[in-house]
């Protein structure tokens, strides 16, 4: 590990959580994959770098480390997945709403706010209730 | 045994399948495993009263040591006796009791069964998971049972009420049963009290069972859920909620007690709530009108008195309790046995109501007072032997506050005598007395006008109608809970057949021979006080104690019980006081409120619907928890070097692009900004000898751009709404702290490595296990390929999942005519259209290459895809979504499907030739042109990946290439 690349890790991931807690999809698809660009880095610089790790074309000694570029080579293609799926919600939410503004859940707001009460509560109150009025 | 409660099991099952047929029937079909039950367990008798306990054990779950572990010693046999041998009278009571073409009767019948055979596993439990797996299934089987109308309310109301309570006792037990068994070492129930375990744990372990056996015989402050299970049909109140389940607590306290009753809290505890039980339940049966929430509130009372008893643990007292034990069973099954009987003829169970019964009636009257005579204590009934031995024990007892303990007996008895006399005349000669013309008040009943308040405040009780003949018929109906009873009250009520009564009457007369000959239980009773252990003298049953204390308090309680009986109605006001303290129903409710408002505060708190507060919340978490955890042992790495300066560039364009597309007010500005961000990480793949990553972020990042940009065109240009600066801040600070999180962590997580990378013997086994010198792609293929095979499921699934959003509104209804064919001509560009076919191929063959190369030399499946895939996005460049569609001979789902069955079946087909799970296998081919080749079936499931690959893609352009037809409007 680098002072330069803990840097650029730190870095990509400060910007990818700041986007990542707005309401725009775009905004959040944008800091999402900044974060992966962060743990990439982070993935790769776990262990050695060096040469390419393939066989016959230098000393073994000196390749890099094979098994986190494999992981990060699996994490790049999944980020691809991850950003169509939720560009696709953007474009659902455009599609409904003319924007891609990730709205707060109206039930979980109304739960907040209320004082409902369970249901089978409600029904026990009203038979002990009519106990004691009758 | 086990071979007995498996019959419990199917005949239950059976009768609750298939019952319905048989109607009445049914429930003579159920007696049968109780009968079996019972004569097997008498054939054993001879052996259980030479101390020999009968073991049975059947592996259950080997691996966390659970067997169903039954014995037979002389307690158990006691209760099996008592569960069975009340079951078989209670079930032909039930097939009389019942209208022939009364609705669900199997199932009620096979319930009935079903809890039996639970009842009869939790008393032959040694093994204390197995007690609490079958103390479970009785709440459950009781809830049914309550809730047997569930077309009432009411009835839905007391089942659940029953359920909640003694389910979270039961929770409450299991806990301690678990804290018992991990100090004991062991969860065999004879093991636990061998070893009688003591300390802090157990401690708390102790006053959890006590919580769990209090909830279930309802002790107060937990009665209150037992009047209210009154709801269900009288055969199975009769059953359950007088003579079985709600022993189970006091089964378990009886178990436990001669090893932990000396232990700090058990007495207390114990003896607190059983008094508190035995007084406040005599009083308040003796405020009913309803004969049979009278033998409810009657029952809680007794319970809190064998409580006492058992709980005390002492040897003496626990033969009290055990004589109690089974006189109670039968007088208060008899006594409910006749309420039915009355209910069911005359059509109430309303003291104020009923009707003066006739000669033809005698029999169960007879039957009545027998079970009331013991019931009160009163010579030659059952009752009498218990009282007599509770008192002696009681008096000779040495542990601390016996003393109050006795007195609470005394009173408790005589409100026993008091409600017992309270329930003959109330049944039986009152109502003759009032027919004969004579004045016959009704205790209480004139005192319900000053003060009605007090009565009816009480929510405990159930059944207050003001006025008897607008209430009474709904009420009657609601409560009597079965199809067979008539809500209007019959003046002249027909008596009921013998065969009706004769149940009642058999257990009336068990309740009778042990009154007048209780020497045949001594044998017995003996051997129920092995738990002790020790050199327990043998017990001697008698009805005749000599004088002394007990038949002086004895004549005490009798003389008393008549006299609160008599004075009722001046003692009534003063008793008032008693539905001031606050019933357990008030406390169930109000703790059930208070359950449902912090559920919602907490819900509405924790789960407040916004998603940056989440995200904030995630990040946060993650940021604070590590570093702290790091701070705890802070070891600083020192600082480490700046790195090689060819790095310097990469890493200044990757940072400033990524600010830039953080600060951009522009979507399509902040998407190219991502991707030079992109190329730029592939740039320093270039630097990190890693060519394989930095070809498929160059593809990845290309492609995701296009696919940006596709969907960027609809949204609006710019990123409108502006956040308060409060809430910039706060996502500044977050992320500022994320940012140090992953600087620090980085920096100290590179010294901390110990080991060798696994990924060296990697490198070693490459060519000759993996066949391929790239390293990376033969871990990809090979060494990791189940991972692989699970991503590009992930993939599949994102894709299809994608498709699926993007083109939810565009599904035609059945019967809308197909649009037609995009008449609009794309305006295509000579140049763009001449220069894209010309590189289409050459692209994808490229892609091919660097597919097939992959094993080799850097590509790949993965790569190879990505690029197939841009050159289909030059494709879309130059014709639009038709142009896609049209080249391309299969659909986008076909691709994707068929890649994903190919890397599958590659993973897969290794294990129909015997090998490991993606075994690889090589050929080699020498094929024309190319020369010798080596086909390694791993490439299979490279090729596989492509096509999952080049299929995702094709969905994209599926999803979003396309105008959007069905936009709701600005």
């Amino acid at each position: 590990m680098t002072l330069m690349l803990a840097t650029a890790a730190a870095g990509l991931f400060g910007v990818g959580t700041y986007l990542l807690l707005q309401r725009k999809l775009s905004r959040i698809i944008i800091g999402l994959s900044l974060l992966t660009h962060g743990a990439n880095i982070l993935l790769i610089t776990s262990s050695r770098r060096g040469d390419a790790p393939i066989i016959g074309a230098g000393g073994e000694e000196r390749f890099a480390d094979p098994l986190p570029q494999a992981l990060a080579l699996t994490a790049i293609v999944i980020n691809f997945g991850v950003a169509m799926l939720l560009l696709a919600l953007a474009y659902r939410s455009w599609i409904l709403t003319h924007d891609d503004e990730v709205q707060d859940d109206v039930g979980d707001r109304g739960i907040a706010k209320s004082d409902v009460v369970h249901d089978e509560v409600a029904d026990q109150q009203q038979v002990i209730a009519r106990e004691e009025t009758s | 045994m086990i071979l007995l409660l498996a019959a419990f099991a199917v005949v239950g099952l059976a009768l609750v399948a298939f019952g319905a047929r048989l109607g009445r029937r049914a429930f003579l079909v159920g007696a049968l495993p109780m009968a079996a039950t019972a004569a097997w367990v008498a054939t054993r008798l001879p052996d259980v009263t030479d101390g020999t306990t009968r073991h049975e054990s059947v592996g259950w779950v080997g691996g966390l040591g659970l067997a169903v572990d039954l014995h037979l010693d002389g307690f158990a046999t006691t209760m099996t006796l008592i569960v069975t041998v009340v079951g078989v009278a209670v079930l032909l009571y039930a097939s009389r009791y019942f209208a022939p073409d009364a609705r669900d009767l199997g199932r009620l019948a096979g319930l009935l069964v079903l809890f039996a055979g639970s009842m009869v596993g939790l008393v032959l439990a040694d093994h204390v998971i197995v007690l609490y797996a079958c103390w479970e299934l009785t709440s459950i089987t009781s809830f049914l049972l309550i809730g047997n109308r569930h077309d009432q309310a009411r009835a839905r109301a007391a089942a659940l009420h029953a359920l909640l309570v003694t389910g979270a006792g039961g929770l409450a037990l299991l806990g301690g049963l678990v804290l018992l068994g991990q100090a004991a070492g062991t969860y065999r129930l004879e093991g636990i009290l061998a070893a009688a375990p003591s300390g802090t744990a157990v401690t708390v372990a102790l006053v959890l069972v006590l919580v769990g056996a209090c909830t279930k015989s309802a002790q107060y402050p937990f009665h209150a859920w037992l009047p209210g299970a009154m709801a269900a049909p009288t055969p199975v109140s009769a059953y359950l909620h007088s003579a079985t389940m709600v022993k189970a607590g006091v089964f378990l306290v009886a178990r436990l007690a001669p090893v932990f009753a000396t232990q700090a809290p058990w007495r207390p505890v114990v003896l607190a709530a059983g008094c508190a039980t035995l007084v406040f339940g005599g009083l308040r049966a003796l405020r009913q009108h309803d004969l049979k929430l009278l033998l409810a509130f009657g029952t809680v009372s007794q319970l809190g008195l064998m409580m006492v008893l058992f709980g005390a643990g002492t040897p003496a007292t626990t033969t009290a309790g055990w004589v109690l034990l089974i006189a109670h069973a039968a007088f208060k099954c008899t006594l409910f046995m006749v309420v039915g009987v009355i209910d069911h003829q005359s059509g109430t169970r309303d003291i104020r109501k009923l009707p003066a019964l006739r000669d033809g009636w005698r029999p169960l009257e007879l039957v009545a007072l027998l079970a009331l005579v013991s019931m009160a204590g009163i010579p030659l009934g059952a009752g009498f032997v218990a009282k007599e031995l509770s008192y002696e024990a009681l008096d000779e007892a040495t542990f601390l506050g016996h003393e109050v303990v006795l007195v609470a007996a005394i009173v408790g008895s005589m409100l026993t005598v008091a409600y017992a006399t309270r329930f003959y005349t109330g049944a039986f000669a009152g109502p003759r007395r009032r027919a004969a013309g004579e004045p016959a008040p009704l205790p209480g009943e004139t005192h319900r006008d000053p003060s009605p308040t007090t009565e009816l405040s009480d929510p405990t009780l159930p059944i207050e109608p003001v006025d008897p003949v607008v209430v009474v018929k709904p009420r009657a109906h609601a409560l009597t809970n079965t199809t067979a009873e008539v809500a209007v009250v019959d003046p002249d009520p027909a008596p009921p057949a013998p065969s009706f009564v004769a149940p009642a009457a058999a257990l009336a007369l068990v309740g009778v021979v042990l009154g007048v000959v209780p020497g045949l239980g001594d044998k017995l009773a003996t051997v129920s006080l092995e738990d002790f252990r020790g050199s327990v003298p043998a017990v001697h049953l008698a009805v005749w104690h000599g004088f002394g204390a007990p038949l002086l308090y004895s004549a005490l309680t009798l003389a008393g019980g008549f006299a609160i009986w008599a004075a009722d109605r001046r003692v009534r006001p003063r008793l008032a006081w008693a539905s001031k303290v606050p019933s357990g129903a008030e406390v169930y409710l109000a703790a059930l409120r208070a359950l449902g408002i912090v559920s919602t505060r907490v819900t509405g708190f924790v789960q407040n619907g916004s998603l940056p507060v989440y995200a904030g919340v995630i990040a946060a978490t993650a940021a604070a928890l590590p570093v702290a955890a790091l701070l705890a042992g802070w070891d600083w790495p020192g600082w480490p070097r700046l790195g090689p300066k060819r790095e310097a560039p990469v890493v200044i364009v990757l940072l400033t692009a990524a600010l830039g597309a953080a600060l951009v007010r522009k979507r399509f500005s902040a998407a190219i900004f991502l991707g030079v961000v992109g190329y730029a990480m592939a740039g320093l793949f270039v630097l990190s000898g890693a060519p394989d990553l930095a070809l498929t972020q160059a593809a990845v990042e290309t492609l995701s751009t296009v696919v940006f940009v596709l969907v960027l065109r609809n949204l609006p240009e710019r990123f409108e709404r502006q956040s308060t600066p409060g809430r910039r801040i706060g996502r500044l600070l977050i992320a500022a702290g994320v940012a140090a999180a992953v600087f620090v962590l980085a920096l100290t997580s590179a010294g901390v490595r110990l080991g060798n990378p696994v990924s060296e013997e990697m490198v070693d086994r490459a060519v000759p296990d993996g066949h391929g010198r790239n390293v990376v792609n033969v871990i990809l293929v090979d060494f990791r390929g189940f991972d692989t095979a699970a991503e590009i499921t992930v993939l599949t699934v994102a894709s299809i999942g994608a498709v699926a959003l993007a083109r939810a509104g565009r599904r035609r209804r059945d019967g809308e005519p197909v649009p037609a064919a995009n008449t609009e001509e794309v305006r295509r560009l000579v140049f763009v259209d001449v220069s894209v076919r010309v590189v289409f191929h050459a692209v994808l063959m490229l892609s091919l290459w660097l597919l097939f190369a992959g094993h080799n030399q850097p590509g790949g499946g993965f790569v190879g895809g990505l690029l197939a895939g841009s050159a289909i996005a030059l494709r879309y460049v130059a014709g639009g979504i038709d142009e896609v569609r049209g080249r391309a001979r299969f659909r986008p789902w076909t691709v994707l499907g068929t890649g994903l069955l190919l890397s599958s079946s590659t993973v897969a087909a290794p294990l129909l030739f015997g090998g490991a799970v993606l075994e690889s296998a090589v050929a080699s081919l020498d094929l024309p042109l190319v020369g010798e080749v080596d086909v390694n079936s791993a490439l299979a499931f490279d090729v596989g990946v492509y096509l999952v690959v080049i299929g995702m893609v094709l969905m994209a352009f599926e999803a979003f290439g396309e105008e959007p037809k069905e936009v709701a409007p600005r």
